[in-house]
C-alpha cells in the first residue's frame, strides 16, 4: 500500500512546517502544490491556515475550481483552524471575501457573555463533545481536549461532529462526507490530534 | 471548559538544558529533547525553549534543539531569548516553533511586534515582560536585558501596547520572585491579566503546588510557566495537574 500523497494548500496565513510533521508521523506523503493544476495528482487535499479570514483571498478562482473537481472525483478535504471556516460560506470577519460554500453557514465571532472574564482569542486546551458518530472521531473519547487559537467560530449545523464551549458552543469537529473540518489544530493536539489525522488519511487511501 | 495551561520552560545554552541536569533514568541528562519528552508523556500543556546564553554559536544549536524537540512532540513549542530580528525569529520558526516570545527586542523596536504578527499571525507572537515591584511596591517596572535594566516603563500599560502591536500572549516573569519558590506574584500578574483580552502566562517563583492554585484563582493567570520543579519527581506535571483538578481548576488530564 503506498502512502497517500496530501496536497497541503499554501495560501500565506501561517506556517506550514508543524502541519506537515504531524502528517509525516502518522505516514501521509506531503506536498505543497505551486499551482492549482498539481491538485490534479493529490489523493487528497488539506487546506491549513491560522489568522485573518481575509487571508483566504487568496485562493481564487483557480484554487476553489481545483480543490473542487478533486473533492468532485470522491478525494477528501480537510480545513483545519482557518481552512475549516473557510469551507463554510463565509465569515463576519471579512464579509467580502466568500468561503468555498462546501458547507452552509456563516462564521462568526465569539461573543463572551457579558461580565464574564473570558478572554477572546480562545487560546489553549478545551474539550471536544462529541454529538454523533463519524470515522473522523474513531478512537477518540468524547471529551478528549485539543488545542485551539482563534476568535472566529463556525455554527453548529447538522454537520457538526463535536463542539467546544468558550462564552459559548461552536463547531469544532465537522464531517459530510469526505468533507471535514477541525477548528483546532490536530498538528499541536498531541495523539488525539494525530489520531484525527490517522483517520481522515484513511479515506484517502 | 478550557483549561489552565502548565508549561515547562527549557534553560538552553549550546544546546544542552542547563538547570537541575540531575534527572534520574534520563541517558543524557542535559538533552532537550529527552527531557521533553519526559514532560511530554506526563501530560505538560506547552514547552518553551529559552536560549539563556543567545550568543551567535548558541544561535545555531537552538535551531538544531527546536529542531530534536519538535521532530517528535505534537504539543505548542514556543522559542525564546536574544530573538532580536525578523530572521532570528523566522530561523526559529522554520526550525519547528510554533511560537516567538520576544522580550528586549519589542521593548527597543515595538514595531517587531508587528511585522511579526503580520507575517506569522498573532497566535505565533508572544511579548515576555520582566517586571518589578516599584515605588511603594503597588506599580510594576518593566526590565530589559534579562532584568539588569530599568526600561522605566510600567508593566500593565506595556502589556496593553504589546497587545495593541499584535502580541497574542504575555509571558509576564516577576523579576522579584524569580528562583525563589516562594511562588507567583499574583497582584502582577492579576493587574496585567485584568488590562488584556490575551492570555497571560504567569512566571516566576512556582516552589509548590499550592503556588500554581493561587496564581490561577487570585492572580486570574491563564497559564504558568515553571522550570526547575519540574525536574523532580516529587513534582511531576501529572500530580500537580490532579492537585488543580482537586482545587477546581479545569486541567487537561
Amino acid at each position: 500500500m503506498t502512502s497517500p500523497s496530501v496536497a497541503l494548500i499554501d495560501y500565506h496565513a501561517g506556517n506550514l512546517t508543524s502541519v506537515k510533521k504531524a502528517l509525516a508521523a502518522v505516514g501521509a506523503q506531503v506536498f505543497v502544490p505551486a499551482t492549482p493544476e498539481d491538485v490534479v495528482d493529490a489523493s487528497a487535499v488539506i487546506v491549513p491556515g491560522v489568522g485573518h479570514f481575509d487571508a483566504t483571498r487568496a485562493l481564487g478562482p483557480e484554487w476553489v475550481d481545483a480543490i473542487l473537481q478533486r473533492v468532485g472525483e470522491g478525494r477528501p478535504l480537510l480545513g483545519i483552524c482557518l481552512g475549516m471556516q473557510w469551507l463554510y460560506e463565509g465569515s463576519e470577519e471579512a464579509p467580502d471575501v466568500r468561503g468555498l460554500g462546501v458547507l452552509s453557514g456563516e462564521c462568526r465571532r465569539l461573543k463572551a457573555p457579558p461580565g464574564s472574564a473570558l478572554k477572546i482569542p480562545h487560546v489553549g486546551w478545551n474539550s471536544v463533545d462529541q454529538s454523533r458518530d463519524a470515522s473522523i472521531m474513531d478512537g477518540v473519547a468524547s471529551g478528549s481536549q485539543a488545542y485551539f487559537t482563534h476568535s472566529y467560530v463556525a455554527p453548529i449545523t447538522g454537520d457538526t461532529v463535536a463542539s467546544t464551549e468558550h462564552g459559548e458552543s461552536f463547531a469544532s469537529v465537522v464531517q459530510r462526507g469526505q468533507i471535514a473540518g477541525v477548528q483546532f489544530h490536530p498538528e499541536k493536539s498531541g495523539e488525539v490530534g494525530l489520531q484525527i489525522l490517522r483517520n481522515w488519511l484513511r479515506q484517502a487511501v | 471548559m478550557l483549561a489552565k495551561r502548565i508549561i515547562a520552560c527549557l534553560d538552553v545554552r549550546d544546546g544542552q538544558v542547563v538547570k537541575g541536569i540531575n534527572f534520574e533514568g534520563l541517558r543524557s541528562a542535559g538533552d532537550p529533547a529527552s527531557l521533553a519528552r519526559r514532560y511530554n508523556s506526563e501530560g505538560i500543556d506547552e514547552l518553551v525553549i529559552l536560549d539563556i546564553t543567545a550568543t551567535l554559536e548558541s544561535r545555531r544549536a537552538l535551531a538544531e534543539t527546536i529542531r530534536a524537540v519538535a521532530r517528535e512532540l505534537f504539543i505548542p513549542l514556543a522559542v525564546g531569548g536574544g530573538i532580536r530580528t525578523e530572521a532570528d525569529a523566522e530561523a526559529a520558526v522554520d526550525a519547528g516553533a510554533d511560537k516567538v516570545s520576544l522580550n528586549t527586542a519589542a521593548i527597543s523596536n515595538p514595531g517587531l511586534i508587528t511585522t511579526l504578527a503580520n507575517r506569522y499571525g498573532s497566535q505565533a507572537i508572544v511579548v515576555a515582560i520582566d517586571a518589578k515591584r516599584a515605588g511603594d511596591g503597588t506599580h510594576f517596572a518593566v526590565y530589559s536585558r534579562s532584568g539588569t535594566t530599568s526600561v522605566n516603563r510600567d508593566a500593565v500599560e506595556w502589556a496593553r501596547e504589546a497587545e495593541s502591536r499584535g502580541a497574542g500572549e504575555i509571558l509576564l516573569t516577576s523579576i522579584d520572585r524569580d528562583g525563589t519558590k516562594r511562588g507567583f506574584d499574583c497582584p502582577l500578574t492579576a493587574a496585567v491579566s485584568a488590562a488584556v483580552a490575551i492570555p497571560v502566562i504567569a512566571s516566576g517563583g512556582a516552589g509548590g503546588r499550592d503556588h500554581f492554585v493561587e496564581v490561577f484563582t487570585a492572580g486570574r493567570a491563564d497559564a504558568a510557566l515553571a522550570a526547575s520543579i519540574f525536574h523532580y519527581e516529587e513534582t511531576s506535571v501529572r500530580a500537580l495537574k490532579r492537585h488543580l483538578q482537586q482545587h477546581g481548576i479545569p486541567v487537561r488530564l
